[in-house]
């Protein structure tokens, strides 16, 4: 099966400014496809050109084997929920969101019709006739959805729809933008910062850097295989321990600073990444500090307590160990009946060989 | 004293000194006597009869309000572009052009209507007629259009714009179906703005008229009659009316708009 949309060499310069480099992108019908990295790396511009606000200064880009060059936003198959949700404060609920039927040749009653199931998909049933700038900023947030999913567009761009919202009713979003996703079976495609939103949400993830995509792979690979150390910083937390890498018949082997040599198991192994000075990353999860009598099968290493944070469900220790500067994060479950280590306690590290993920120094 | 009441019995007496004058108007609009002195001598309104019965008065209101609907129009029509490329992003000298185009804000009248004169009569040789002092006026209104007419377009979010292309509309559409409406209280609060400052203004009619004066040079005409002073203060005390309406207006629709756009009021123009 072809890509619903496909991106070729996109470049995009304002004036001097290169805003998208060589972007190449192929996202599938259905998919839930989310544009991540820090804010001003480009993810918008891309979105825009999608979109068919920009027009990409090399490249091209098709939507449904059609090529869209020269097709102006108001013609494409596409549909935007923008950052500041763009609701037509003039107009009432219903108003805005029977907005792009304006063309449609159905008859009054029926658009009326489409209107109302719109607006009860969103959970706004009954808002129809409300005024659109008295609306809360989740309510805002529902009608652009509702907006724009009338029109049933091939793609639904999302240009960070959940940031002007408060945490809680960010989470609750999250879960209604899946369901709604998978009930209408539209492809999304969402831009976001806030990498954690891109994991729970997304099918697939494009990490953007400084208008490139570094990384595109589903969450999981994102969060345990990340390519570079840029991603693997900008996604959760991660260690950064100096090593070296030697690549044999064997397969390759690190030497990790404070840690010793283990194997890197063969789906660890980053591609590219041959023999000589690495950087071996560590997720805090995929070590543990071992508790009074404790005992392990993994591999360990002498250490020293030296700040306890404490989540309520989690407790991130810093342990120093020998041979390396800065102490290694650690994430622990409080499990019931556990105690929380104090500062200055002497304990010992568990790691094994899948907690390092090798890097580019 | 504190401090709060010196600027109090300041602003009491800068409240006098500016308004006093403009009550004296209705004061002996409607004072049965030609002289122009207190005490006063009874109430009439025959100074407002006798303008009603003025044809030559009549002319020139008439000429003025033509010349004042005309202007309004065309100065906010400029104003429109003029802010819109200014909302939009970003273009080469864009900074340069629109100081340029706010410039007849601050050159004195005198020398716009003298330069006019001399562009007008010598250099293209036209006649002056009520199209001359419409262009004129234009130019003198048009920065304060702009001016009314940037808050209306600046406080207005550009992905509004973009929001109902994305549905559908085209560039056109999207600035009929919601630039529009949305700058509304804008352009009526310019059109007012612009149609008050020619209605009244005197230096570069008086250059610029033909043959048929605009009510302020008529008055202007009047004032070497001594006994025609009560009539030209009842036409002043009708002008003066007049603008505090129509300001008014302009300021309610201001507000409404940045009520609309759901803004907090930032002084404003007025
Ligand atoms: N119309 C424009 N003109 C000039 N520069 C722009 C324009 N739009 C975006 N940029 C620049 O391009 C970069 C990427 O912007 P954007 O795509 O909005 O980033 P993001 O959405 O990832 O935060 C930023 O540095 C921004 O300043
Ligand atoms: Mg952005």
């Amino acid at each position: 099966m072809t890509a619903l949309i496909q991106l070729r060499g996109i470049n995009k310069y304002f004036g001097d400014y290169h805003a998208l480099r060589d972007i190449d992108l192929e996202i599938k019908q259905g998919e839930f496809f989310s544009l991540l990295g820090p804010s001003g790396c480009g993810k918008t511009t891309l979105l825009r050109t999608i979109a068919g606000f920009e027009d990409p200064s090399a490249g091209t880009l098709s939507i449904d084997g059609r090529p869209m060059a020269g097709v102006p936003a108001n013609k494409r198959p596409t549909n935007m929920v923008f950052q500041s949700y763009a609701i037509f404060p003039h107009l009432t609920v219903a108003e805005n969101v029977g907005f792009g039927l304006r063309r449609d040749p159905r008859s009054k009653a029926e658009k009326a019709g489409a209107v109302k199931d719109a607006l009860e998909m969103v959970g706004l049933g009954g808002y129809g006739a409300r005024s659109a700038h008295a609306l809360s900023g989740g309510q805002r947030q529902r009608v652009a959805l509702a907006r724009a999913l009338i029109l049933k567009p091939k793609v639904l761009l999302l240009d960070e729809p959940l940031s002007a919202l408060d945490r809680k009713m960010r989470e609750l979003m999250q879960v209604e933008l899946m369901k709604l996703q998978r009930q209408v079976g539209i492809t999304f495609i969402l831009v976001t910062h806030d990498q954690e939103e891109a994991l729970v949400m997304s099918d697939r993830v494009a990490v953007m850097f400084d208008g490139q995509i570094r990384q595109m792979d589903d969450p999981e690979a994102i969060y345990t295989r990340p390519r570079s150390r840029e991603v693997a910083a900008f996604i959760g937390k991660m260690n950064f321990l100096p090593g070296t890498l030697h690549s044999s018949g064997e397969g390759v082997e690190a030497d990790v600073a404070g840690l010793g040599r283990a194997m890197i198991p063969p789906d660890r192994v980053t591609p590219g990444l041959g023999s000589g000075p690495a950087v071996i990353g560590l997720r805090p999860e995929s070590l543990a500090v071992l508790f009074e009598g404790e005992t392990t099968t993994r591999r360990t290493v002498e250490g020293t307590v030296d700040e306890v944070v404490y989540y309520g469900d989690m407790t991130y220790y810093d342990v120093r160990i020998a041979g390396v500067d800065e102490p290694l994060n650690i994430a622990m479950k409080n499990l019931v009946g556990r105690d929380v280590l104090e500062v200055g306690t002497a304990t010992r590290v568990a790691w094994d060989e899948r907690s390092l993920v090798p890097l580019a120094p | 004293m504190s401090g709060g009441r010196i600027l109090g019995i300041y602003a009491v007496l800068y409240l006098i000194f500016l308004y006093a004058p403009i009550v004296l108007l209705p004061i002996f609009a409607f004072n049965d006597a030609t002289i122009i002195a207190f005490p006063l001598s009874g109430f009439s309104t025959r100074w407002f009869e006798a303008l009603w019965g003025n044809a030559a008065l009549g002319d020139a209101v008439g000429n003025s309000l033509f010349i004042a609907a005309m202007t309004a129009i065309l100065s906010t029509l400029l104003g429109i572009c003029a802010a819109r490329a200014g909302a939009m992003a970003d273009f080469p000298g864009k900074s340069g052009i629109l100081g340029f185009v706010m410039l007849p804000l601050v050159l004195p009248e005198i020398i716009i209507a003298v330069s006019l004169l001399i562009v007008l009569r010598q250099v293209l040789d036209m006649q002056l007629s009520n199209w001359t002092v419409i262009a004129a006026h234009t130019l003198l209104c048009t920065p304060f259009s702009i001016a009314i007419l940037n808050g209306a377009f600046q406080n207005l979010d550009p992905s509004i714009e973009e929001g109902a292309m994305d549905l559908g509309e085209s560039r056109w559409g999207a600035f009929c179906s919601v630039v529009l409406p949305l700058v509304m209280p804008g352009i009526v609060s310019s059109l007012l703005i612009a149609f008050t400052i020619s209605l009244d203004e005197f230096i570069i009619a008086f250059f610029l008229t033909g043959s048929n004066p605009t009510m302020p040079v008529y008055i202007w005409g009047l004032l070497r009659f001594p006994q025609q002073l009560p009539v030209v203060m009842a036409l002043g005390t009708i002008l003066v009316a007049l603008s505090i309406v129509l300001l008014a207006i302009a300021e309610f629709y201001r507000r409404r708009g940045l009520a609309r756009a759901g803004l907090k009021d930032s002084g404003g123009f007025l």
